[in-house]
């Protein structure tokens, strides 16, 4: 009779997050970072299509590094699960709070039950009315929960980068001064190296933009990224109205202005 | 059955299951108690509930308007002076509703989230069929309702991006969808407010023109079916009127509908089916 090796419990965890950590590190950095008028998100992600940064409620937003299938899952879990808490209670009463730690509990049950931890990082972050009243949470594959404040770096060489952000951010920074950090962070090679040229091409940016009346988020492409990523542009931050085009109102190009999406309120 | 060893820790696994970019069918499968088709009804009477009446929809070159009169009946009361039955679905689309007025308007709010869960899961929008196509779907399973008095009867219109021009699409209670063009018309008041419409609309009409020609037309409605307001002079209430063009769906203020209702009233003083059809110009032909 065959007997199973026994492992203990520190061993089998030590050898679930070692191998989840492993997956993460992979991927290129996501960053999060707190500004005066919102929360802004920055990747590198050459995709137009497969997004690491997506919006889950009106004022809240999804960013993860990892495995795209794994987090995408998640992304639609927590959208559906926004959606449905908005539809049977009130749009005010979907909280980044609560996603958070439905999220919690779902990477917990399967970081302790399955036999392979996910390998994903993800942020939940809700905008408030002030800048205090931001929400930043951080969870990792563990189901661990943080309550962040001014940024999350997440991926590959986090530390590394979340060091060289701590000394740089500070509150009120405009949205321009943000995203330099952000890029200037994402940049930075792990190894010691080169920083590596980020352009607006291989980089995916949204902002959950305080102002905004109901749904506040928004991806920045096209020429308002390159002038919000350029150094000696005056742009520091995203218009107040929508793109003049017809189409999807969440992507912010610069081109024109839109009053912006519909309000049931008469004008 | 076995106890689900993860029942209180996990999310559900309706919430992982991939495919489906639907809220309705994620109610179906999760909480399929929160859909209005899926309720049993109790035997014995339904009693009296509020009914809104009378939508006119029409078309003009860059896109359509929709407007609604502010009055619910139950029976011969009035049961509200102001309520809204015309609502914004999403970005490029509205939707007007007649019928029983509970389920109505949880029906348009359920055609909202629908609208934009899909737009948040895929991250991009339906087109204008498909989102008349889902609520046809949506008003298929309220059938056995309608089948005992509960019946919801939407009239959905919106700009079309792909064919860049306003489109209109009525229903009936077993869900069939038909596209109109240009105009239509929903409701008690419906069959005044569609007369008027014929004589008065012209598709070469400005967003002026068509914003009054609807106005007029409720009004036609208002003064032959009494489950249909007309605009209140004394209280200030005036239809509800909403356009949807390539720049999306925007809300006609108070201030902007004064005019127009004053001028509408004005010119039926003496006149009472006084209107005539306008020139392209707004003026009377």
């Amino acid at each position: 009779m065959t007997m199973p090796f026994y492992v203990s419990p520190e061993q089998l965890m030590k050898d679930k997050a070692d191998y989840a950590r492993k997956g993460i590190a992979r991927g290129r950095s996501t960053v999060v970072i707190a500004y005066d008028g919102g929360i802004a998100f920055a990747a590198e992600n050459p995709s137009r299509a497969l997004h690491k940064i997506s919006e889950i409620y009106d004022r809240i937003a999804f960013a993860a590094v990892g495995k795209y299938n794994e987090f995408e899952n998640l992304r639609v879990a927590g959208v559906r699960y926004a959606d449905l808490r908005g539809y049977s209670y009130d749009r005010t009463d979907v909280t980044a709070r609560a996603l958070a730690n439905a999220y919690a509990q779902q990477l917990g049950t399967i970081f302790t039950t399955e036999s392979k931890p996910v390998e994903v990082e993800i942020v939940v972050a809700e905008v408030g009315p002030t800048p205090d009243d931001d929400q930043i949470y951080r969870l990792t594959y563990d189901g661990s929960v943080a309550d962040e404040r001014g940024f999350v770096v997440m991926g590959g060489a986090a530390e590394q980068v979340a060091a060289a952000l701590s000394d740089s951010w500070r509150p009120g920074l405009t949205l321009a001064e943000a995203l330099a950090l952000a890029v200037q962070a994402l940049s930075t090679d792990p190894a010691g190296g080169d920083a590596r040229d980020l352009g607006p091409d291989t980089l995916e940016v949204a902002v959950l933009d305080r102002r905004r009346p109901r749904r506040a988020f928004r991806r920045l492409a096209g020429p308002l990224l390159e002038r919000l990523l350029a150094s000696d542009d005056p742009t520091t931050d995203v218009p107040r109205t929508d793109d003049d085009r017809p189409g999807p109102h969440d992507t912010l190009t610069g081109d024109h202005g839109h009053s912006g999406l519909p309000e049931d309120e008469p004008t | 059955m076995s106890p689900d060893p993860h029942r209180q820790t996990r999310l559900p696994s309706s919430y992982t299951t991939p495919g489906s970019p639907s809220f309705t069918e994620f109610l179906g499968s999760h909480s399929p108690e929160l859909l209005p088709g899926r309720r049993t009804l109790p035997a014995g009477t339904i009693p009296e509930t509020p009914h809104g009446t009378t939508i006119v929809a029409l078309t003009f070159p860059g896109g359509v308007v929709m407007a609604g009169d502010r009055r619910a009946t139950m029976g011969n009361f009035i049961a509200n002076r102001e309520i809204e039955k015309v609502f914004p679905a999403d970005d490029y689309s509205c939707v007007g509703i007649a019928g029983t007025a509970g389920l109505a308007v949880e029906l348009v709010r359920l055609f909202q989230v629908e609208l934009e869960h899909y737009e948040k899961i895929e991250g991009t929008l339906l087109s204008l069929d498909g989102k008349a196509n889902r609520l046809a779907t949506m008003i298929r399973g309220n059938l056995g309702l309608a089948m005992q008095g509960l019946a919801v009867v939407p009239i959905f219109a919106g700009y079309d991006l792909d064919r860049a021009e306003g489109r209109i699409f009525s229903y009936d209670v077993t869900g069939g969808r038909y596209e109109e063009h240009g105009h239509h018309s929903v409701g008690s008041g419906s069959l005044f407010a569609r007369g008027a419409l014929k004589k008065l609309h012209r598709p070469t009409h400005g967003i002026d023109e068509a914003v009054r020609v609807a106005v007029e037309s409720l009004y036609d409605a208002a003064d032959d079916d009494s489950a249909t307001g007309g605009p209140d002079m004394t209280r200030r209430i005036w239809p509800v009127v909403a356009t949807v063009t390539d720049s999306g769906y925007a809300r006609w203020g108070d201030d902007q509908l004064a005019d127009v209702v004053q001028s509408v009233v004005d010119g039926r003083v003496g006149d009472p089916g006084g209107a005539t059809r306008m020139d392209d110009g707004g003026q009377p032909r």
